[in-house]
């Protein structure tokens, strides 16, 4: 796994420099750049079978009947499964469990899973499907949020009045009184559509089943191992335990190379389970890889989302109140849906100073794919009307954008309105920065027209404090053990998928041990071999799972600097490990000449024990960051937040209202940069998902059918619509952050899409408050501006 | 569907399998070669993923059936390397963090490999269009460019070297 430096230039894995802040590839980086690394859809098992799904081609349907015996009869299929042989009910939340492997009596949207398949072939499995005949009662179905609110009959599932998932009513302060002591006011209605993850690796399940021992009573159902593409093994593991029927003991799971995951992987994907439900019948390993069509049904994406704002402010800029209605559109499943509306409410005023907020949030179910996390979970729709909101506020008082946030902005370390406490905040120096490298006193407001610069903020956690599902096991541990030879061994089960876990681990451990990144491996992400940790979600990573490693290494080293102490006959306060050295500052021992390897050596001989010497870390949130004891305030609390402010540079074109992002500077609060270059990475990207929202990506729909579900019709960028991307990042060394790191792969999102907004404005004179901002809705804004200069005149 | 008996040239090496003449190029060098390294991302030429060089030129082993090019020589991701020596490309993606998850790398190398042979000094712009065929969902490209920049630094020096040897 790890680098050899003889093919990398420039690596900076020489044993003299700290490896901590050190611009070093990923360890997996050769392994991807040779083809050699292995994704799920590459591994195969002697045998395997080609799974599939029969998916519903209604919206919302009674399943009257299901007859699967002429499937069954097909010369090369192995198994066939509906719902009647999965009844157990799952989802990603506690409060969410409602969904079934294969559907139970209803589909509730075009692409719910009927029925799988397992056979010799694909094709056979297609023509399998094809024989499947389902009866169904075609009933109404509700495609619209806010139409969906009102109904009262066929609903969507019976135990959800008038289709609500979930509704949230919060009232911190008293925003009565604070729009009373406003000078201005202003109520804006946004809304934002419907936007999907789209990592390049389609989601891929290879599931395979052990008999059981018939030596052995207490394992009647044999075990099942799951090789899968996802953020949440140890979540996969405890669902696939519960709707197989299994102990968790038996549930084996392992994550390969991740194609990307955005947060399209970040709960249990309908075809993680469907291939081991195959797989036991079966009785032979199956893998299902989705179609790009079903990853895009598959969905768990970025809901549509209405928001209803209103903002008061003192003639100075100084915000009094804010009030925020927000309906978003689920889709037919809870999914993250009850963190989602909360995210949005919870994070809305939460990087301002704001005395009083009021948040009505509901989490509306319709009859489509189910809606979950997506990069910026539930904060970046929010964030998009809030700045822009306040960016109009500037424009009416004459305030420059850059001012009225720093008119706002919180005093740490200090406690929000709504409880979440804030500790290192770099979102001034963020400002500061974008607005001297962007040239904005120059640009704003003074570009010729169809010019224009804008400018925004965002923030995000750096985890949950909180867990999904609560518990008093440590949100994640790490195991260390070195060797004789002074080979250092991370055991972790925090998920890579591209961002950087693993080296990241990496690069914590071999700077607390003062070595090379060479001598330090990692195992990651299988659950029979490593230890708990609940997943790649809510930029948790580097926060949690780094301070894990930190405090494991942290143990390894107090271990061996008390064995050469003790040989020594000094205390170890007068050692220190550096350079792949110990370091002794008493006089006697000078001239120390002590490698690391020696050192372990030492201390494995002092563990007497089989040769190892192991250490292990872990890390939970301490309870001053876990928040407050209202209803819903479970979510928001994170033991940190990153903060991000851009710039945003546009040309629109009047005659055609298209849209060229020209250049956006975004400068990023992560704490501590661990390793510069992915960080700057994970920035670009965000900003980059951030700009395709911004003008670009939505999922249309007619009814319950997606229009667009192929990568080019979803019109995701290549290089020609991606602008140069100049990132800074701001170290605000955050006081319990590893090395003072914080998140670095979400928080930048948000800000990019009002930014581009701004600009626009800036541009032309409009402000667009739907997204994504398309040709038509920019010449449409142009013409009623024309008509009502016009009629002004 | 019957077998035909076909012969590949990849990567240098000939392949004699038996398949049906239906079979993709993709499919036969992930499923029956073991070439993982060609991806498959979409299903309709979308991303650019499962890109292969056939005779130096990029195409997209999605699109192709294995039984016509039996008179090409294929090259693979797995076929970029000399040995364990990186090609600069390989590099440039490493240290200048143009693989994030990776899946669309041998894709961009591959398509980036035939322009820096064409034309050895590209411009931003006309890398730019080179790889306009081959999405990326992570980086934004901003890396992207930066590792194929590093590559073409990477061969001039080792021209420079081979010049100075000589």
């Amino acid at each position: 796994m790890s680098l050899n430096p003889a093919f990398v230039p420039n690596s900076g894995n020489g044993a003299n420099r700290s490896p901590l802040g050190a611009r070093v590839p990923m360890v997996d980086s050769v392994d991807k750049v040779t083809g050699a690394g292995k994704y799920t859809d590459d591994l195969a098992l002697p045998g395997t079978l080609a799974g599939k799904i029969l998916h519903s081609p209604h919206a919302h349907a009674r399943i009257l009947s299901v007859d699967t015996s002429a499937a069954e009869r097909l010369p090369g299929v192995h198994a066939v499964v509906t719902g009647r042989e999965t009844p157990v009910k799952y989802g990603i939340l506690p409060v969410g469990h409602d969904e079934t492997i294969f559907a139970t009596g209803k589909v509730r949207y075009i692409g719910d899973n009927v029925a799988g398949v397992a056979a010799e072939s694909e094709s056979v499995a297609e023509e399998a499907l094809r024989l499947i005949k389902v009866d169904y009662e075609v009933l109404p179905a509700y495609f619209d949020p806010e139409q969906s609110m009102r109904a009262e009959t066929n609903l969507i599932h019976d135990e959800k009045p008038r289709n609500i998932e979930k509704e949230y009513h919060h009232h911190f302060g008293n925003v009565e009184a604070g729009f009373a002591e406003a000078d201005y006011i202003r109520d804006d209605r946004f809304e934002c559509a419907e936007v999907t993850h789209a990592a390049l690796e389609p989601h891929s399940t290879l599931a395979q089943f052990d008999p059981s021992d018939p030596s052995d009573p207490s394992d009647p159902e044999g075990s099942v191992t799951v090789w899968s593409s996802t953020q949440v093994p140890y979540y996969l593991m405890r669902t696939l335990a519960a709707t197989l029927e299994l102990p968790e003991e038996k549930v084996r799971v392992i994550k390969p190379l991740v194609g990307g995951g955005f947060g399209g992987k970040s709960e249990v994907i309908p075809l993680e389970l469907a291939a081991a439900v195959l797989a036991r019948q079966a009785r032979a390993p199956v893998k299902i890889t989705y179609t790009r069509e079903e990853v895009f049904y598959a969905h768990r994406g970025r809901p549509r989302q209405i928001v209803e704002l209103k903002t008061g402010v003192k003639r100075d800029g100084k915000i009094t109140a804010v009030e925020a209605r927000i309906i978003q559109d689920g889709g037919a499943y809870c999914s993250y849906g009850v963190v989602t509306i909360l995210y949005s409410g919870q994070l809305l005023n939460a990087m301002y100073d704001i005395p009083n907020v009021k948040f009505d949030g509901y989490r509306v179910l319709t009859n489509k794919p189910a809606c979950g996390a997506m990069r910026g979970h539930g904060t970046v729709n929010s964030r998009f009307a809030f700045e822009t909101q306040l960016n109009m506020i500037a424009e009416v008082l004459g305030i420059d954008p850059a001012a009225i946030r720093r008119r706002n902005l919180l005093q740490p370390p200090c406690m929000t309105v709504n409880g979440l406490r804030v500790l290192s905040y770099g979102y001034p120096e963020c400002l500061e920065k974008v607005v001297e490298q962007s040239g904005w006193k120059r640009k704003y407001g003074k570009l010729p027209y169809g010019k224009g610069i804008g400018l925004a903020g965002s923030h995000y956690v750096s985890g949950a404090a909180n867990a999904i599902v609560r518990s008093e096991i440590p949100h994640t541990t790490v195991d260390l053990s070195i060797d004789r030879s002074g080979t250092v061994t991370i055991y972790t089960g925090a998920a890579e998928i591209g961002q950087g876990s693993d080296t990241m681990q990496v690069q914590v451990v071999a700077a607390e041990l003062g070595i090379g990144l060479n001598r330090v491996k990692i195992v990651a992400a299988d659950t029979a071999r490593t230890p708990i940790d609940l997943g790649s979600y809510s930029s948790r990573v580097t926060f949690m799972a780094g301070n894990a490693a930190l405090a494991a290494a942290r143990e390894a080293k107090k271990r061996i600097l008390a064995a050469v102490a003790h040989k020594l006959a000094t205390t170890p306060e007068n050692l220190a490990m550096e350079g792949e050295h110990i370091v002794c500052r008493d006089p006697a021992w000078r001239n120390l000449s002590l490698t690391f390897a020696e050192a372990a050596e030492e201390a494995v001989l002092a563990v007497g024990s089989d040769g190892t010497l192991r250490a292990t870390g872990s890390y939970s949130p301490p309870a001053s960051a876990q928040g407050g004891k209202y209803k819903g305030a479970g979510v928001g609390p994170s033991p940190a937040y990153s903060y991000s402010a851009q710039t945003a540079e546009v040309t629109v074109d009047p005659e055609t209202g298209e849209v060229k992002v020209d250049r956006i500077i975004a400068a990023h609060d992560c704490g501590k940069a661990i390793n510069p270059l992915n960080v700057e990475g994970q920035v670009q990207g965000s900003v980059w998902m951030g700009l395709g929202q911004a003008v670009q990506e939505e999922m249309m729909w007619q009814g319950g059918r997606l229009m667009n579900p192929g990568l080019l019709e979803y019109r995701s960028a290549s290089t020609l619509e991606s602008p140069p991307i100049e990132t800074i990042i701001v170290e605000s060394n955050d006081p319990e952050g590893p090395f003072g790191a914080k998140e670095a792969g979400e928080g930048s999102l948000a800000a990019t899409i009002p930014a581009v907004v701004q600009a626009i404005h800036d541009a032309v004179g409009v402000w667009i408050t739907s997204l994504p901002v398309t040709p038509e809705k920019v010449l449409r804004a142009l013409e009623e501006k024309r008509r009502r200069e016009e009629l002004s005149h | 569907m019957n077998q035909e008996s076909i012969q590949l040239h990849i990567n240098g090496r000939k392949f004699q399998i038996a398949t049906e003449p239906n079979r993709l190029l993709l499919d036969v060098l992930r499923q029956d070669l073991g070439l993982t390294g060609t991806k498959r991302g979409c299903d309709d030429s979308s991303c650019g993923a499962c890109t292969v060089l056939i005779d130096g030129e990029p195409q997209m082993s999605c699109l192709m059936l294995a039984v016509s090019y039996q008179d090409y020589e294929i090259t693979t991701i797995e076929g970029v390397a000399d040995g364990s020596r990186l090609d600069p490309l390989q590099q440039g993606f490493c240290v200048e963090g143009g693989a994030q998850c990776g899946f669309c790398t041998p894709g961009m190398i591959l398509t980036a490999k035939h322009l820096l042979a064409r034309n050895p000094d590209p411009t931003d712009e006309e890398i730019n269009q080179a790889l306009s065929g081959n999405l990326c969902r992570c980086t934004g490209y901003t890396q992207i460019l930066a590792s194929v920049r590093r590559a073409v630094e990477l061969l001039r020096e080792a021209q420079l070297q081979e010049a100075q040897l000589r």
